[in-house]
């Protein structure tokens, strides 16, 4: 291989780069952050148990969306008999008590931007 | 992280009850359950106002009569979250006053009483019992509800082509050019805003007739000049008044099937 000093110096450069977000944060003692999130007072009033919900969320919410705007059905009712208003604002928001500390906190961490809030209203951040 | 659809419905036992407010329903209905949401700031859902197709119908003498009202209007756009620009390019309007001479220009004559021709008119979406702007949405972001002709709008759905703008003979719809959430003057927390690029109109209230309200226009007039009901339903207020007066729609002759009715 020609100048094979060059590319090989070049590849570790290239990779050291692109890894450095990895060793800063190692650096700095963050590579086992986990956000800390402003959980309910009372979860085990949540529409399911939270394994559930952490994993599967966003196809809930969008279940409830397609049932309460496509096909008017609004009453959810839990796998243990409860019955909810299917709604992120009224039913989701009225245990969590902030959005930037729950939801935010996470997506942020998980670089994922879901559109919810460019349409709905948490209540409790209109109230501050 | 995907889930399929079979696997969903087992995982949560999802089991929706679709005739809300049933005895069946309430009897699920647990301790812990919230149907009336928090410190029971709007009723709950279960008790819902349903029709077989609903319609208005508008006694324009009587709101005439109140030279100046925009109480309807202000109710409307204030529960909707309907934001003020503030200049004629961007206005986004889901009700609204028209001269007669332009929302009845079918009705319109030379010799026409000229306090009528120029009497502000009140006009909004229709709900079309054969509406244009459905047959073209190519997303069916905007639906007619068959079961009680309520033309929808989808906003999670909508992809703002405004084919509907166009095809609807009654400009009941806005486009929202801009990002609407600065230009509303109060958020009102029980209905969502829309983003730029997603077409508006008129629900006849959707949302509100869930929770067994009447539409907040109707709600807010001082006249009762507004009248809300079933057309299918012979009993109805409705269809004492189109019994009663004689009544006009606007543009019939396209076949829209307006479902709003004027008594002049
Ligand atoms: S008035 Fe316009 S927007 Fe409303 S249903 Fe008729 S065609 Fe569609
Ligand atoms: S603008 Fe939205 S509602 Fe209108 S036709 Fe296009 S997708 Fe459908
Ligand atoms: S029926 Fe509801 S959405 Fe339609 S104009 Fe009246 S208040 Fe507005």
């Amino acid at each position: 291989m020609y100048d094979s000093g060059k590319v090989i110096t070049g590849i570790i450069v290239f990779l050291i780069i692109i890894t450095f977000p990895v060793w800063y944060n190692v650096a700095r003692g963050k590579a086992n952050y986990v956000p800390e999130l402003e959980y309910p007072v009372d979860t085990g009033r949540c529409v399911a148990d939270s394994a559930y919900i952490r994993a599967y969320h966003m196809d809930l919410l969008n279940t409830w969306r397609d049932q309460v705007v496509r096909e008017g059905i609004r009453v959810y009712r839990a796998a243990d008999g409860r019955t909810f208003e299917m709604s992120l604002s009224n039913t989701c928001m009225n245990c969590h008590q902030s959005k930037e500390n729950f939801c935010d906190k996470c997506h942020d961490y998980l670089s994922v931007s879901p559109y919810c809030w460019d349409c709905h209203i948490d209540p409790k951040e209109l109230k501050r | 992280m995907k889930i399929d659809r079979r696997k969903f419905i087992k995982f949560t036992g999802l089991t929706a009850i679709g005739l809300a407010g049933t005895p069946a329903a309430r009897a699920f209905t647990g301790e812990d359950s919230l149907l009336v949401n928090e410190a029971g700031r709007q009723p709950s859902v279960e008790n819902p106002l349903t029709a077989k197709r609903w319609a208005m119908v508008i006694n324009l003498k009587k709101c005439i009569a109140q030279d100046g009202c925009t109480k309807c209007i202000d109710a409307c756009h204030t529960v909707h979250n309907v934001p003020d620009f503030g200049n004629p390019k961007d206005e986004i309007k889901w009700i609204w006053k028209e001269s007669f001479e332009h929302a009845f220009h079918e009705q319109e004559h030379e010799f026409i009483n000229e306090a009528l021709k120029h009497a502000p008119t009140l006009v909004f979406c229709n709900h079309c019992d054969n509406p244009p702007c459905v047959r073209v949405c190519p997303t069916q972001a905007t639906w007619k509800r068959e079961e009680d002709g309520i033309v929808m709008m989808d906003w999670h759905r909508c992809i703002g082509c405004r084919y509907c703008v166009v095809a609807c003979p009654y400009g009941s719809r806005s486009f929202n050019w801009r990002d609407p959430r600065p230009f509303i003057k109060e958020l009102h927390p029980d209905f969502p805003t829309r983003v730029r690029g997603v077409v508006e109109k008129c629900t006849f209230c959707e949302e509100r007739l869930a929770r067994g309200l009447m539409p907040a226009c109707v709600e807010a007039c001082p006249e009762k000049a507004m009248v809300f009901g079933d057309l299918e339903d012979a009993d109805s207020e409705v269809r004492e008044l189109l019994r009663n007066n004689y009544t006009i729609r606007r543009k019939p002759s396209l076949g829209t099937m307006p479902e709003i009715y004027y008594i002049i």
